[in-house]
């Protein structure tokens, strides 16, 4: 008689640690053949806020790391991913039913892009501020700054690649994240959150929701201590997309807007990324004896 | 008409003449390179410091926006996105040369319709202005070193839409690096503060620049909604007040327009304990009475060290009793008119708020000009986080003054507000500088000094202050894709 496999329960990930849903509800998912292979939670709008609280909370401590911590531990987390590799090409083949070939080139992928990111964390200061020449016995300086707490909507399709490129720039820069996976495919993220929990990424800097953008993602979006959002992850529902805009005005959320359809995210991806959640602060102090 | 509030000295009036400028009875519409008629109602515009009618100016109703958009349209396609980087420079310097050809009348028109002293209209404004035009000319035909990838292109058609406080300086934060980017624009000056926008018209016709690439349509609210709404824009600028900004959001939302905005700001200056005292003082006058207030940056919530609370205090009020409030035209004169009766009731009603909610209300004696809007450099004490007046931005010569204990407690008071554009900060302490302008949430922060501007220094804010940034090469983002 063969062994009887001790299946994983898939849960959210907020604040550093591992909660069911608060409203108890989970949802099945199914592989891209349509068979059952777990029930995962499904985040509701109290698991959103409390993600939004704990990414607050570390958004000082986060921020106020020196960008080479930053990059090491962003490097981490893709020496974490490349340890459990076979895992990851597993979870793409199950989710987007790619073959074992081609789930293996977006792992390749998605490690690669993380130690991309992971280099941009002590240069992109260098690369988008500068001193100012101002008329005046003034020294002015302008440099980058993370904008705050930013909810990212991943996209519904690339569940691990697509899920990494949305994330990475985000927290390289010292924002915290709150992120909301593919509905269909949402394992992906889980795994890439336990990696999290074990590469010194402190708590709160990233949390993952599981479940439908539709429903969790109005309330993040109208969110007053939410400071930016990414909706690529409602690409193509141009009707939500806009409404979701609309709720982000109240508080000015920076809005990066959903394509028409997903992007490729084997393209390299510029410094955009990075900037639409980057605000530019100048200071200016006297020169004098 | 000049009334000093010190003792000290009295000063004959020194009023700049009126006669540089020739203000028409009535304006058009600057659309394709002419003026033309508007189909709305038209409206006077007034010289807030004696309530004189300036002149009357035409409103620009849909169908007059329509042709504007229409003009800047085809101004971009057939000329202005064709032409070289280095011809568009070129122009850009003509218009710089002639704003310092005709800087005193720009001054002096400034000046009437806006109710801000000559002394800054003619020593910043108007010089902020050429020196704007100058500093984007030069980027037109380099902006593929500005970082923004090897081959830059505009985005189109510019709508922007600017406030009356800054009237001219507005529109060159505008105009300049809209054109050097390569994009045509329409622009709303603020129904209160036409004029220098309808001068620069002129201005843009002495320098030849081809018809429709610089469209001035005149109105109030309807008729900037109906430029920032307009499908014809690819780009919406506004600096003005968050309520409008946020309405913009809103109805920019599923489009593909692209859009900056310099919204309202509640600016702590902070004065640490081992401040230079009488420089902070100066510096404590210029973040709030510059400008009788009317800043979004201005340094609107003071936040004083308990320990030399008494001592500030003493100075600051013995410096408010030397500032000289009243003809804006009078070279002596330090605090002008508040620029319109609407915005004197709100200053007014606010500081009523203050007084009801047990603040401690003082301003030097002295006695306002009968005629015009005025409201005398004031400050609260006791003024605690949660009163009106340390949140809401007042937008005139109003000071609310905080205290706290450590550095700490000071930066956890700045940053409590929803807007974020700038802060001040004073100390001895180099180490305690680089600190508290690490941590403050605003766009700009003024070290040992306050409310300074330059064209290659980019301003604009964080949270509810907007986003996007105006000036230096921060400034190209919001115009090239």
């Amino acid at each position: 008689m063969s062994r009887i496999d001790v299946r994983k329960t898939y849960k959210l990930y907020i604040g550093g640690a591992f909660p069911r849903s608060e409203s108890g509800y989970s949802y099945e998912v199914l592989d891209s053949k349509g068979k059952f292979v777990a029930n995962a939670s499904l985040a509701s709008r109290k698991d959103a806020r409390d993600a939004v609280g704990a990414a607050r909370k570390a958004f000082g401590g986060w921020s106020g790391r020196t960008a080479y911590n930053r990059g090491q531990i962003l490097y981490r987390i893709a020496e974490i991913m490349e340890d459990r590799r076979p895992q990851f090409v597993q979870a793409v083949v199950q989710s987007e039913g790619l073959s074992a070939a081609r789930a293996d080139k977006v792992v390749d992928e998605a490690i690669d892009r993380l130690v991309w990111y992971a280099g941009w964390a002590d240069k992109v200061t260098q690369v988008l501020g500068n001193t100012n020449p101002v008329a005046g016995p003034y020294f002015n300086l302008s440099s980058p700054e993370p904008t705050g707490v930013v909810a990212v909507l991943a996209p519904q399709e690339s569940s691990l690649l697509g899920l990494v490129s949305v994330v990475a720039p985000v927290v390289v820069t010292g924002n915290t994240v709150v992120v909301v996976s593919s509905y269909e495919r949402p394992l992906p993220a889980v795994t890439f959150a336990e990696v999290l929990a074990t590469s010194d990424v402190p708590g709160g800097v990233v949390n993952v929701l599981t479940g439908s953008a539709a429903t969790v993602a109005p309330w993040l979006a109208a969110h007053m201590d939410v400071n930016a959002i990414d909706l690529v992850g409602v690409a193509g529902e141009p009707a939500l997309a806009t409404d979701l805009e609309v709720a982000a005005a109240d508080n000015l959320k920076r809005v990066r807007r959903a394509p028409a359809a997903e992007p490729d995210w084997s393209a390299e991806p510029g410094l955009e990324p990075m900037t639409a959640f980057l605000e530019t602060k100048t200071v200016w102090h006297p020169i004098g004896v | 008409m000049a009334k000093t509030t010190s003792a000290a000295f009295e000063y004959a009036p020194a009023p700049e003449s009126r006669s540089i400028v020739d203000i028409k009875p009535s304006y058009g519409l600057f659309v394709n390179g002419e003026f033309v008629d508007g189909h709305g109602a038209a409206f006077k515009t007034l010289s807030p410091a004696i309530e004189e009618v300036l002149a009357e100016i035409a409103e620009a109703d849909q169908a007059d926006v329509d042709a504007a958009v229409k003009a800047a349209r085809k101004a971009y396609d057939k000329v202005w996105s064709r032409m070289p980087g280095r011809e568009r420079a070129k122009y850009l310097y003509r218009i710089a040369r002639i704003i310092q050809e005709r800087a005193r009348e720009l001054a002096v028109l400034e000046s009437l319709d806006n109710g801000k002293p000559i002394k800054e209209s003619r020593d910043v404004d108007v010089p902020l202005v050429a020196a704007h035009f100058f500093y984007y000319a030069g980027w037109a035909d380099k902006l593929e070193y500005a970082g923004r990838g090897a081959d830059p292109q505009p985005l189109g058609v510019a709508g922007q839409v600017i406030p009356w406080n800054f009237p001219l300086l507005m529109l060159a934060w505008k105009i300049a690096p809209a054109l050097a980017c390569g994009n045509t624009v329409v622009l709303k000056p603020a129904e209160t503060t036409p004029l220098t926008a309808l001068l620069f018209a002129e201005i843009c016709q002495q320098a030849d620049l081809p018809p429709g690439v610089v469209n001035i349509i005149t109105g109030a609210g309807a008729t900037g909604q109906a430029l920032v709404s307009h499908p014809g824009v690819d780009k919406v600028a506004f600096t003005g007040s968050t309520e409008v900004g946020k309405a913009i959001a809103r109805a920019v939302a599923g489009t593909d327009k692209r859009v900056t905005l310099e919204l309202g700001g509640k600016a702590a200056n902070i004065v640490f304990d081992d401040a230079p005292i009488d420089q902070a003082v100066e510096g404590i006058v210029d973040g709030i009475f510059f400008n009788q207030g009317h800043v979004c940056c201005a340094g609107s919530r003071l936040l004083v060290q308990e320990s030399v609370f008494e001592e500030l205090l003493e100075r600051l009020k013995r410096r408010m009793s030397t500032l000289r409030m009243g003809d804006p035209l009078d070279k002596n004169t330090d605090i002008g008119a508040i620029n319109s009766a609407e915005q004197l009731h709100r200053i007014r009603e606010l500081s009523e708020v203050g007084d009801a909610e047990g603040a401690e209300r003082w301003a030097a004696a002295c006695d306002l000009p009968a005629k015009g809007y005025w409201f005398p450099p004031t400050i609260f004490t006791g003024v605690s986080q949660a009163h009106r007046i340390a949140r809401e931005e007042i937008f005139g010569p109003v000071l609310s003054v905080l205290t706290f204990r450590t550095p700490a407690e000071a930066v956890e008071k700045a940053n409590n507000t929803p807007y974020g554009l700038s802060a001040g900060v004073w100390t001895d302490k180099g180490s305690r500088i680089l600190s508290m302008a690490d941590k403050l949430r605003a766009g700009v922060v003024w070290a040992n000094t306050f409310n300074k501007f330059d064209p290659t220094s980019p301003f604009g804010g964080y949270k509810e202050s907007g986003y996007g940034r105006e000036g230096g090469r921060h400034g190209l983002e919001g115009y090239l894709k």
